[in-house]
């Protein structure tokens, strides 16, 4: 049997019965499911995507790739785009487009002819069921990749410590990629906050080695362009040795070796100050 | 490049420089065993900053390498021995390289002269074309 016969058999027997046999497919889904996904959802979504699969096939063709199939692709990815945001596993979101071979299968009494027809069709929904799993993949790639720049944002917080006072506690090994992140947010709050003094605090920091002091210096001139001014606090011992011996310098930055100490120095520099935005004289 | 420079003991491990994930880890194993032969809290932070120098210059300047780092025994002191080796362009002036503020990039220019000061025995042997090899040890007091 021609590809075209095939197809325009397949859209016969899927149209002839679409009501019970979609409604079979829903089924089949809400039960893997167990009720993590509302009944009315999936059947919207299982509907169109077999409306979809029936006018693909209409347009005369068993190649998913083809435009014919456009719809059926957009529909599937983002279905599979919704499960992997919802924390469906991977074999659960297959299901739902492979749970359609269950369905749209022969029975006993099917012709021959028929059956082969069937064939073709649980090779097309296998094809799609990858297709899926492709985009389900992707997109879980995607979330975590957001997931570790949130969590970048969130262990760099700047706190506004005083009026006219913002800090940043650093934690942890310190690239390029983090420290451009500490930069923006503290560049930021200075100015969400009208302040004028900023506190670098690196009691956090395992160890300070060129390219670190490299980040802070370049920090520091920032701000300084936008009129603040930067202490750099926490230097315990072992970093104040290893900095003398590494040579680098710090020229007149302030440095504390406490955040107290670094609070106390910006409020008096903060009062001397003549006019702030947003605070006092 | 020959193996002139000090070897650690057979116990070494091979750590591959070639990206900076691999900087970091290597920064993490030099520390472990830092504290594993009982060095100071400064004498470990010279030493894990001295590492993180000459990591970083393996991978920045010499394309990529490896560091081998291991425990070493002389006189019954045990000491902490890296050995960072590239296949790179090699170091054309080593006194220069050698100079606080030298920098052929946007550098400081300090990470290799300072290394130097942070540890107690320092070796360095480079040939233009054929690579790099920087050996630090630091020993416990
Ligand atoms: N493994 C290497 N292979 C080739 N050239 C090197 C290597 N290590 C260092 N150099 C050269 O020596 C110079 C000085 O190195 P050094 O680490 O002191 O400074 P830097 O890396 O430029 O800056 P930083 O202060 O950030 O370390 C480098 O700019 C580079 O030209
Ligand atoms: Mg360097």
């Amino acid at each position: 049997m021609p590809e075209q016969d095939t197809c325009t058999r397949l859209v016969e027997l899927l149209t002839a019965e679409q009501e019970s046999l979609g409604a079979a497919w829903v089924e089949a889904v809400s039960r893997t499911l167990r009720g993590r996904i509302s009944l009315a959802e999936l059947d919207r979504e299982l509907r169109e995507l077999y409306a979809a699969l029936v006018e693909g096939l209409r347009g005369g063709g068993l190649d998913w790739r083809g435009d014919a199939f456009g719809e059926v692709r957009a529909l599937l990815a983002e279905l599979s785009r919704t499960r992997a945001r919802q924390g469906f596993t991977p074999t659960e979101t297959a299901t739902s487009v492979l749970a359609g071979k269950d369905v749209l299968a022969p029975s006993e009494d099917t012709s021959a002819g028929d059956v082969r027809a069937y064939l073709h069709l649980s090779k097309l929904i296998d094809a799609l069921g990858l297709f899926t799993l492709e985009v389900y993949a992707k997109t879980r790639e995607e979330i975590i990749s957001a997931q570790a720049e949130q969590l970048m944002e969130l262990s760099t917080p700047v706190v506004k410590l005083w009026e006219g006072v913002v800090a940043v506690p650093l934690v942890g090994t310190l690239d390029s990629a983090r420290t451009q992140v500490v930069m923006e947010k503290l560049l930021q709050a200075l100015v969400d906050t009208g302040s004028d003094q900023a506190i670098i605090d690196i009691t956090g920091v395992p160890a300070v080695d060129t390219e670190v002091a490299q980040h802070l210096l370049k920090t520091v001139v920032a701000a300084r362009l936008m009129g603040a001014e930067c202490i750099i606090s926490g230097i315990r011992p072992q970093i104040a040795q290893t900095i003398v011996a590494l040579g680098i310098q710090f020229g007149d930055i302030v440095t504390k070796s406490s955040l107290a100490d670094a609070l106390k120095h910006a409020l008096r520099r903060g009062d001397a100050a003549v006019v702030r935005p947003g605070g006092r004289a | 490049m020959s193996g002139l420079a000090p070897v650690p003991d057979a116990e070494h491990e091979s750590v591959p420089i070639g990206s900076n994930d691999d900087v970091v880890r290597a920064r993490q194993l030099v520390r472990a065993l830092a504290q594993q032969c009982k060095l100071s809290l400064v004498d470990q932070t010279k030493l894990v900053t001295a590492a993180s120098e000459l990591a970083r210059n393996t991978l920045v300047y010499g394309g990529g390498g490896v560091m081998r780092v291991g425990l070493v025994h002389r006189d019954g002191r045990v000491g902490v021995t890296a050995v960072f080796e590239d296949s790179g362009p090699g170091i054309p002036d080593v006194d220069q390289a050698l100079t606080d503020g030298w920098t052929s990039g946007g550098g400081l220019g300090l990470g290799l002269s300072g290394a130097r000061r942070l540890v107690d025995d320092f070796t360095l042997q480079t040939e233009v074309g054929g690579g790099t090899q920087v050996a630090i040890t630091k020993w416990a007091r």
